[in-house]
């Protein structure tokens, strides 16, 4: 964990469009290490798509600079760019497989680009069909997969030429709730037997929850916040953090007084930390929202309470859930 | 009027036919799809824009295209001559013909190349494969039946046109059904050689839709 893997400085991207210059990316700065799984997320027309074409150069960055495996892309021949790109894998939402070869010799393609042999080729092919679940399938045509089928074929693809990274770009956005929960299973699996550092890109909050150790978040062309998982989700800072990992506060909006959020992990779920402070304080509080999230691996519990009316006493409350250690945060603004 | 020598003629009509449409037709794809491939390629999304070439085709393609094929036979005649050492007969036309399907040709190709969905071609892209790749490994296998397709329409409109060319001295059936239909005043053969054609495109046409059907994994 040591070296960035992925490491991008100061990156812009703009495009030239009829109506003048559009800013897509302005002043982005990430590292990715080895072997984490590392999550971008941002609505739709937040620049993710464009950021992650910019790890491996299927865009060029107006300015600043892509580092891949302490190499600066820029500074690559297109050959050895080709070369580069052998070791990072991707894949799509949706799929993006050769309609015309089957499954077997679709894995078999990067092979064939690389110029590795066709019985060697063949061979890891069908190990790797192995590894995604769909050896019986190496002699389908893509048409007659499933979505998730299709996925495991083109994460199978993705990982033939054994690349160090395997970017996602909204892989499970076309897939339903289920078969999303098997391919990110897959993925996280990947990422542990084979230590393949994995950058997903999503608009869906739960992906990140369930298969990613740090994220970002993109807002508006600029990373709002960057951190651990658990970081963001117990203690969010950006408004754009918010807006993702509390979608539900948009329902609360109607509610005019103080409410503050309290976060729990596993640790701190076992005390009655709510009755005990309405004991105490002897003035009731008003839960309006509670919900549990699995949070790679770990549970996490949150509540949205209505602070009482009194000054005095909201401050104190706080106080005292603070002195729980508890992540405690006033929610107003979008709640 | 089956006589031994008109239906010797109609057969040897018949194959001249044919080796004028399909001579000329291999000959149009060794230039018309090449040129198809560069206008796809060389286009502004495509995956090696070089906008000036792919503006410059595009005007020459347009020029040939846009000249009635009656006339753009005559203009040839020169080209023509230059080339086969004569204006007469089957092998004569296949040089016109060459020059007016070629361009069309090209324009079919880039059609067909065009439906590849681009997110195939960008994924062949990042897994670090050369524009010169993307096209044989990824562009052409990808449009196959649509390609095939194409080329039925193709060689059909090349058989057409080879009828034209009686007109101006070329063989083949066309030529039979000017002079005995046109200047003689013989129907019946006339109705034969047209006949005759009719069964052509057909059997071209429906053969091009089944190789492209059987050919085509996606259904």
């Amino acid at each position: 964990m040591s070296e960035p893997i992925i490491k991008i400085q100061d990156l812009s991207k703009s495009f030239d469009t009829p109506d003048g210059e559009i800013k897509v990316l302005d002043g982005i700065n990430l590292e990715i290490y080895r072997g984490e799984i590392f999550g971008i997320i941002g609505v739709s027309g937040a620049g993710k798509s464009t950021l992650v074409r910019c790890i491996n150069f299927l865009e060029r960055p107006t300015s600043g600079k892509v580092f891949f495996d302490g190499k600066d892309l820029a500074s690559l021949s297109q050959k050895e760019l080709y070369r580069t790109r052998q070791s990072m894998g991707m894949i799509f939402q949706q799929f993006n497989l050769l309609m015309q070869r089957t499954a077997l010799d679709n894995v078999c393609f990067p092979l064939e680009i690389a110029g590795t042999d066709k019985k060697t080729a063949r061979k890891k092919a069908k190990e790797l069909l192995e590894l995604v679940g769909l050896p019986d399938k190496a002699n389908s045509y893509p048409s007659q997969l499933s979505g998730g089928q299709r996925q495991r074929v083109a994460i199978a693809r993705a990982l033939a030429t054994d690349p160090k990274v395997l970017l996602c770009d909204e892989a499970t956005s076309a897939l339903d709730p289920s078969t999303t929960r098997e391919v990110l299973a897959l993925l996280k699996d990947i990422n542990k037997r084979l230590n393949v550092t994995i950058v997903v890109i999503t608009h869906e909050m739960k992906v990140v929850e369930e298969i990613c150790n740090r994220v970002a978040i993109i807002d508006s062309h600029l990373i709002a916040e960057i951190g651990t998982v658990e970081e963001i989700f117990a203690r969010p800072k950006s408004q754009a953090a918010r807006r993702l990992f509390y979608p539900e506060g948009k329902q609360l909006a109607l509610h005019g007084d103080r409410c503050c959020r309290i976060v729990f992990d596993g640790n701190s779920a076992s005390e009655p930390v709510i009755a005990d402070m309405v004991l105490r304080f002897r003035t009731t509080v008003n839960i309006l929202f509670a919900d549990t999230k699995n949070i790679d691996g770990k549970a996490f519990g949150q509540i949205v309470i209505q602070l009482p009316q009194e000054e005095g006493v909201a401050d104190r409350m706080i106080e005292y859930l603070k002195a729980k250690g508890l992540a405690v945060e006033e929610v107003e603004g979008f709640v | 009027m089956f006589d031994p020598v008109i239906v010797k003629m109609l057969a040897e009509g018949f194959l001249e036919t044919l080796y004028m449409t399909f001579v000329s037709s291999a000959v149009a794809y060794l230039l018309g799809l090449p040129l198809g491939i560069v206008l796809v390629v060389t286009d502004k999304g495509g995956i090696r824009p070089i906008p000036w070439l792919n503006w410059f085709l595009g005007v020459v393609i347009n020029l040939l295209r846009s000249v009635p094929f009656l006339i753009l036979l005559i203009t040839v005649i020169p080209i023509t001559r230059f080339i086969t050492g004569t204006t007469l007969g089957s092998t004569a036309t296949i040089v016109p013909l060459v020059i007016a399907a070629a361009p069309f040709i090209a324009r079919l190709v880039e059609s067909s190349l065009k439906e590849v969905d681009k997110g195939v071609i960008e994924a062949a892209q990042s897994m670090g494969a050369s524009p010169l790749q993307i096209v044989f490994k990824v562009m052409l296998p990808e449009a196959r039946p649509s390609l095939i397709v194409g080329s039925a329409i193709a060689v059909t409109t090349i058989l057409s046109y080879s009828a034209m060319t009686g007109f101006v001295g070329g063989g083949g059936l066309g030529d039979i059904a000017i002079r005995y239909g046109y200047y003689r005043y013989q129907t019946g053969i006339m109705l034969i050689t047209v006949v005759l054609l009719v069964i052509i495109v057909q059997v071209l046409q429906e053969l091009g839709m089944k190789l492209a059907k059987i050919s085509d994994k996606r259904n």
